[in-house]
Parts: structure tokens; sequence; C-alpha cells
């Protein structure tokens, strides 16, 4: 178990592209960090950085009271589950657990000793072990390949994308496994994912990446509840967030969405921003359908979406061109074309800055 | 080409391509660089004295009515040596494309001639055909035609083509039948439902499907006959009867060996290295499409 | 097959029946001819059938050779052309693999120079450059033993190729896994790379022990002593010698056992000799 602590770490390839662009951030002891964000942001990048597979072009990085930059993979005390698990198909799976312990030089008893143990707690069978890894599910494996991390003992746990290659249901069940494991040998974890559902579940906090930059760094409830930008805003959440041209008015106590009904902003409203142009972001659950409500708007709606727990309506404000999403409890019988009056919650607007896309 | 995750610079990667390269340099490099130096030398009987002159070897191979006749029977051997061991072949590997059953069977049967060396090759159809005791012979006299390949040239051309094509139909063949296999099952189901017969198919869906497999053996063909053949002509006619099936490589053995022609053989080397080169870059040209295919 | 027609595939059977017929005839004459005592050998027509001679002739050529010769059997020329073909096999898969594995996992100077001058070995086949060589073989000393056999041959281009190919499909993973196990790059190359290669290092293996076994022209230049012939080559001296005494039955005993090592090969190892030629052509 140790701190991880990233200073001013960048990346810039031979080609001159710049992957990462200064990450700073100090993971804690026994904390489960997620790194989230689209393909090709450069978590993976950052997560190879710290795995020490791809070299670091500057800054610092430590692991527990070590600065580790110049390290091989394989001195930094990490261990490391592979997006496709990287199993070695010839080696059985106790021999694939074994392995890193064997070049260790530990003797064989206490190599044996810590795959069995590790065995133990992903709950893998006797005759599971001698398989090769063709041989077994695709849970089996990504098990396989945990424990083949496991027996290391490793002061950090580095996951790339660990549950992206497995079907729906079995990736549920394996992230509540992980988050469990986890908890339960309180091991330092850094986990990277593009699945937001993924990141929110697991993460103590979240660092969103965005094209190699932070765009937030916090836990799972503060950047859904005050998301810094418009990219994690659209990001976190799901379905995603409703976004719509607006204007504050000059007062600043109230937002107009493109000419149409004026919505009161909360929290003694933003005398700063007032007359401004802004971005108006509102999540499809704080859209509530009210039956006669002075301040409701009236929405049209073109799809309706049935989940059974809950429905999902699109459409769109008046004249306004923008669509919207209004997530609505349980099953609704809704048709499309039908006008539904529906209410903005003050408190849970959240309003950007079209040019900066930053949070105001 | 290279892995995006490699290891760090060491000598290592020197040591490892050391065994190949040395290989490479002493018996590739080096004697085909003397072979293009002494092409342009011309070396007295006794190897006392050299004398550099030009091209003029070059000029005398291309004066020499022997060398383009050598030329003209290379290029004749070699078109029918690819034209019977492909036409063959893709015959054969069309019918056992139909039958299901059995398709392995006949591959089993049809491809251990490729074991066969070329003048193991060489020895068992000039046995076959051996004018006064070989079996063939015997037959085609008795039907009235007197078979003899040591006195006849055209006849001698027909038996080191029969063993040279016999030994390569093996290769066509498994190569035609894997490029059959791996043609769509349901590009021929969707041409049988558009009403097109097995005739029809296999002019208008399978045989333009097959032409990267077609052309990809006539290259390897037209290289097997040029360059590997060596062995059956040796075998069957040691190049006669008067330079009849004097093929180019058994030319430059002939020439520098026998002869002990050494600037003339480095200059019949150089042609061949030229002709190699050109044929690899049709093969690779080849590849390339293969690969954006 | 799409639609069911049974005339068709019966015609279709009976034509590759036919199409083996004429591959096998020339196994089928020399077999038979293996089969037969010498004194049948001269009698005009030859027969058609096997006789019950096969083991003497296997004896004869075998231990004593053509009577016209210096009574030396090919069993040593049988042990040549294995050794030969070992050498050649494992050299080639040996040094292919080293250069593959620096070509396609480390960056280092001259890389892609060393990889061209890999490749256009495949443009100098011995054929062109016959007499260069065997100088550079005879300033060697290496005429008449098996490293003057083996060592000029074992440069490979296309092995070289197939295995960068198949070490391309390896995901990086392996690799990546492997570093954070621990392993250096030799030991990564033991453990995981070899392994993993082994269904081509066999196939390819199959390959080049036909490919050894069947040289010709090379042991032909570079040995003049008869202790180091191979079988190939005695099937081409007993023909010289067939001119006077027509042995065929030894003649063809000899054919039988230079390509019976191959075929058992192919036959044997089918699908392995499959992989392996559709692989080099890659």
């Amino acid at each position: 178990m140790a701190r991880v602590v990233l200073e001013g770490l960048r990346k810039t390839y031979p080609n001159g592209f710049q992957a990462i662009h200064g990450v700073d951030v100090e993971i804690e002891e026994g904390e489960f960090l997620v790194l989230v964000g689209p393909s090709g942001c450069g978590k993976s990048t950052l997560l190879r950085m710290i795995a020490g597979l791809e070299s670091i072009t500057e800054g610092q990085l430590s692991i527990g009271d070590r600065v580790v930059n110049n390290l091989e993979p394989s001195e930094r005390n990490i261990a490391m589950v592979f997006q496709n698990y990287a199993l070695y198909p010839h080696m059985s799976v106790y021999k694939n657990m074994a392995y890193g312990l064997k070049i260790m030089g530990l003797p064989k008893a206490e190599i044996e000793e810590r795959v069995r143990k590790a065995a133990a707690i992903l709950e893998l069978t006797d005759e599971q072990l001698t398989r090769k890894p063709r041989q077994l599910s695709g849970g089996q494996r990504q098990r396989v390949a945990m424990g083949r991390a496991i027996v290391r003992e490793p002061s950090v746990f580095l996951f790339d994308e660990p549950l992206s290659n497995l079907d729906a249901k079995l990736r549920v069940q394996m992230r509540l496994e992980i988050k469990t494991l986890q908890a339960n040998l309180g091991i330092t974890s850094i986990y990277v994912t593009h699945d937001q559902v993924e990141a929110m579940t697991l993460g103590h906090r979240l660092m969103v990446l965005n094209a190699g930059n932070v765009e937030q760094l916090g836990t799972p409830i503060e950047l859904y509840q005050r998301p810094a930008s418009l990219f994690v805003a659209g990001f976190i959440g799901s379905p995603a967030m409703n976004f719509a041209d607006a204007r504050i008015d000059a007062a600043g106590k109230n937002i107009t969405i493109s000419g149409q009904a004026a919505l009161p902003l909360g929290d003694g409203g933003m005398l700063e921003h007032g007359g401004r142009d802004v971005i108006l972001g509102i999540r499809p659950e704080h859209l509530e359908l009210v039956a006669d409500a002075p301040d409701a708007v009236p929405m049209t709606v073109s799809v309706v979406e049935q989940l059974g727990a809950d429905t999902l309506v699109h459409g769109h404000f008046g004249e306004s061109k923008s669509n919207l999403t209004v997530r609505l409890d349980g099953i609704r019988h809704i048709k499309r074309g039908e006008t539904l009056p529906i209410r903005v919650t003050p408190d849970h607007l959240h309003v950007f800055d079209p040019k900066t896309e930053k949070r105001l | 080409m290279l892995k995006n995750v490699h290891f760090g610079p060491s000598v290592l990667p020197f040591l490892l391509v050391l065994p190949q390269i040395a290989v490479t340099l002493v018996f590739f490099i080096w004697p085909a660089s003397q072979a293009l130096y002494q092409s342009v030398l011309l070396e007295d009987a006794f190897g006392l004295k050299t004398e550099f002159v030009w091209f003029r070897n070059f000029e005398e191979l291309f004066s020499d009515p022997h060398y383009w006749s050598s030329f003209e029977i290379t290029v004749v051997f070699s078109f029918l040596v690819a034209f019977l061991a492909m036409s063959f072949a893709l015959v054969l590997a069309l019918l056992a494309d139909r039958v299901i059953k059995g398709s392995g069977t006949y591959r089993t049967l049809l491809i251990w001639p490729y074991a066969v060396a070329p003048v193991t090759a060489g020895a068992l159809w000039v046995f076959m055909f051996n004018p006064t005791l070989g079996i063939v012979a015997y037959a085609l006299s008795a039907l009235g035609y007197e078979w003899n390949h040591q006195l006849n040239g055209g006849e001698a051309m027909a038996l080191v083509v029969m063993a040279s094509a016999w030994k390569q139909v093996a290769y066509n063949f498994l190569f035609f039948l894997a490029g059959l296999q791996s043609i769509p099952k349901s590009l021929i189901e969707a041409a049988a439902i558009d009403g097109a017969g097995p005739g029809r198919r296999t002019i208008d869906i399978i045989l333009p499907l097959l032409s990267p497999t077609t052309f990809f053996l006539l290259v390897i063909n037209i290289v097997f006959a040029f360059f590997e053949t060596f062995g059956v002509i040796h075998a069957v006619t040691a190049g006669g009867p008067a330079g009849a099936t004097n093929i180019l490589v058994y030319k430059v053995f002939n020439d520098g060996f026998v002869g002990l022609d050494l600037g003339g053989s480095a200059a019949q080397s150089v042609i061949l290295m030229i002709i190699v080169i050109g044929l690899t870059v049709v093969q690779f040209k080849y590849i390339e499409k293969k690969v954006s295919y | 097959m799409v639609e069911n027609r049974p005339l068709l595939t019966l015609f279709s059977h009976i034509m590759l029946i036919l199409g083996v017929a004429v591959i096998a005839l020339p196994i089928w004459i020399m077999f038979v001819a293996a089969s037969h005592p010498d004194i049948r050998m001269t009698q005009v027509p030859l027969p058609i059938l096997p006789g019950g001679y096969f083991f003497e002739n296997l004896d004869i050529a075998l231990n004593r050779g053509l009577s016209g010769q210096s009574g030396q059997g090919v069993a040593h020329m049988m042990v040549n052309s294995l050794i030969m073909a070992m050498m050649i096999a494992v050299g080639k898969i040996a040094i292919s693999l080293l250069s593959a594995f620096a070509i396609v996992y480390f960056r280092f100077p001259f890389r892609m120079f060393f990889f061209w001058m890999i490749f256009v070995t495949l443009m100098l086949p011995v054929e062109v450059r016959i007499l260069p060589t065997y100088e550079v073989v005879a300033n060697l000393g290496m005429l008449d033993t098996y490293w003057g056999l083996s060592i000029p041959l074992i440069a490979s281009a296309t092995a070289t190729f197939m295995f960068r190919q198949v070490f391309l499909t390896i995901p990086d993973e392996m690799l990546e896994a492997a570093r954070i196990d621990g392993a250096g790059p030799m030991r990564f190359f033991w453990d995981i790379l070899i392994p993993m290669s082994r269904t081509n290092i066999a196939a390819l293996f199959v390959i080049l022990f036909i490919y050894g076994w069947n040289q010709y022209l090379w042991p032909l230049l570079i040995t003049s002593e008869p202790q180091m012939y191979t079988v190939v080559m005695g099937i081409k001296q007993m023909l010289e010698a067939a001119e006077q005494a027509p042995e065929w039955n030894v003649i063809m005993m000899t054919a039988l056992l230079a390509m019976l090592p191959p075929i058992c090969v192919v036959i044997f190892m089918q699908s392995l000799f499959v992989k392996g030629l559709t692989e080099t052509e890659k």
C-alpha cells in the first residue's frame, strides 16, 4: 500500500504529439481512483506511464516514498490488469499467476502459497488452475488476470479497461467483485475506463480526462452535482445532460431558452453574469412533469422510450430547436405529438460559458 | 513493422541479427558483388591475368546465338511448365472443391510429389521414357510412335516439362484449393439463387475471385521453372540433345563449372539476378495488393 | 456444393481419381521396378506389377550400391542428407527467429538497413551466384564438410519474414505483462515468444527439412569426396552409370529411399506442412 503522487506529468511523443499536458494528483493509500474519458483522451497513456510501459517526458512520479520515473515496470511494485487480460496462452492458469514470482526468485513453496491464496480469494478451483486460459470463460480469465495481479502483493493495482471485453451482465457482476476485492485488500488502485457508470460506481475519486488535459478531479457526487465544464457535464450521467443556448436577463434573476419561457435562477440569481449568452444544462432527471404549475414550460413530444423503471421522453420546448430528454419515473402513457407541461427545478441548473465551456 | 511497445536501447539487437547478417554478407552479398565484379573482367585460362573489360562479357553474351537460344528455351520451358502445372492443378482443385466428401483424401493423395527432389523426379520420368526400356516409351512404340528424347529435342523438352510440372502440381493444387475454400459460400449460394449453374458459377464467380491466387502461382511457377529445375535438367537431358533443353540456370553452371568461363558465367549470373529481382518485385507488388484487398 | 447433382459429383470423383492416377503413376512404376531383380530390368516390356525382390534391392541399395561402382551403398548418403537437412532446417529457424525478434521488438540504429539486407537474400538464389559462392566456401576451407553443405543455405529471408509476421500478431500486452512480471528481453523470447510461435516453428521446420533434404546443386558443387555425397546426388550418379549397366531396380530403390523421408514428413505432418507452405508465402 502506498501513496501515488503525480506532479506535472507530461508525455510528448517523438513525432511531437502531446498526449498528456500535465497531470497533478495525489492518490491516497488505499484510494480507488478512476481515470475516465472518451477514447483517445490519454487515460490509458497516463496509466501506462504510471506502470512504466511508457516513458515520462516531464514531471515526477512517486510511488510510496520513491521516485520511480526511471524504474522498470517490475521494479515499481505495481500490478496491472489488461483489457484483453494478456494471459500467456501456453501456460496453465497456475503458471500464469506464478510466472512473475518465479522471475522474482521466490522459493517454490512461497509461490505455491501465494497462488493458492489468490485462487481462494478469487474462488478459482484447483481444477481451473491446471487449465489453459483459452479453456476458460471470459469472466474466469478476468479473475485469473486479477489473480496474477494479486499474487505480486503490489502496493498499487493498475486496471486498464478490464471489463470492456465482457458482456453486459458479467460486467456488472465483475464490477462488484472488483469493488469488493479492492475494499477488502485496501490496495491503492488506479482504474481506466471510458464507461461513466463503471467510473461512478467504482471510484472514490474520478479524474475526467479530455485530450490530455484534466477536466475535473473529484468524488463521483461532486462531478455529478457540480460538473466543472461542459465536457464533464455531458460525460457524466446517463442519459446525458440536456444543453440549450440561453440568455441570462439583465438583472441576473432569470434565464431564457431561445426566447422561450424564462426560468428563475436559484440561489439569488447570477447578478455578475447578467445579460450574458450562456449554455444551460439540465439533467433529464431534473425535469418534472407538473399539472398546473405557473412556471411550467410546454414541451412537444417527439419520441417516447419505455424502460419500465423509467420513461424517457424526447422533445423540444415550443418553437425551440434544441432537443431535450426528460426522465420520468415508472411507466407513463405519453404519445408522440402531445404537449407536456415541464418544470425545471431551479437548484439543478448548470450554466456554462459558451466560449471557455467552463462552469459559471 | 516495429511493435509500438519495444525494448530499450542496448547492444542485444545487434547480437541477435548478427548470425543472419554474417551469413548473408559472407555467402550472399559478397559472392553476388563478386559476380558483378567478375562480369566486367576477363580472365585468361590459367587465372594468371585479369583484365578490366567493361561490358565486353555482356556484349559477347548478347551476340552469342547460343545464349539467345538458351534464353528462348528458358522462356518456352517456363511457360509450358507453368501452364501445364497450373491448369492441371486448377481442374483438380475445382473438382476437389466440389466434392465435399473426400476432398481431404484427394489432397493427401495429390500433394506428396512436392516432397520429391527435382533430380529424383527427373530420374523417375527418365526411367519411364527410357527409349530402350521405359514403360511409357514401350507403350508409345506399341502405338507406333518411336520415342527417343536422347535424339529428339522436342521430345527432350516435353520430358523435362512433364517431370517439372509433375512436381509442381502438388503446390499449385494446394494453393488453388485453399483459394477456392476461402471464397465465401454465400457468394456461391447467391449466384445459385440468381440461377447460375455450376459451370456458369465457375466462370462468372469462382475464377475471377481466384485470380489473385492464379497470378501469385504464375509468378511462383515461373520462378520455379527458371531456377529450381536445375536438378530435372541435369538428371534427364543434361541440357541436350544439342542444347535443346539448355535453360539459363543450367548454362551458367555448365559454362562456369565445366567450361570455366568465369567472366561469361558471371555476366550470365548478373542477368539472372536482374530477372530474379524483377520477379521478386512483381511478387511483392502482388502481396501489397493482397494486403489491401 | 449448393445443389445436389449426383451425376456431376460422380463425374468429379472419376476425374479426380484419374488425376491421382496420373500423379501416382511415376511412383508406382518406381515402386514396381524397385521390387524386381536386376535381370528383369533388361527384359522389355518392364513389369507393371510388383515383384518379390524388394528387400533384396533394399539391401543392395543401402549397403552395396551399383555393381559397377565402388561397392558403396547409399546408407551413408542417407545419413549425410539427414544431417544436412537437419542443420539447414534448425539453422534457418534459429537465425531467423533471432533476427525477426530483433527487428520486431527493438528499435536500434540500422534496423531497416539490416531488414533490407535480409530482404535482398530473396533475390539471390544460389543458382545465380554459383561460382563466387563456391570460391568463398573453398577459401574458408569448408568444401566437403557438413558446415559447407549447410551454413551457406541457412540465411533465409522467407523464414525471417514469417516469424516477423507471427510476432507482429502477438498482442503488445504480452510483452507488457511480461515486463511487469520482470522478464527481460531474452527471458521473454524463451518463455513467451518461442512457446507462442511453436506451431509456426514446427510448420516451418517441415518445409525446411524438405527443402534441405532435396538440395542438389549446392552439394553437387561443394562435395567431391564420396563420403560426403547426399542421397539425392547419389541418384544422379547412378543415372550416369545406368547408361552402361541398367540396374534400374537399384536406382529406383535409391529414388524411393531418397524421397521416403520427405514424403513421410508431408503425409504424417500434413496439416503442419500445409500451414508451413501457406504461411511462408505471406
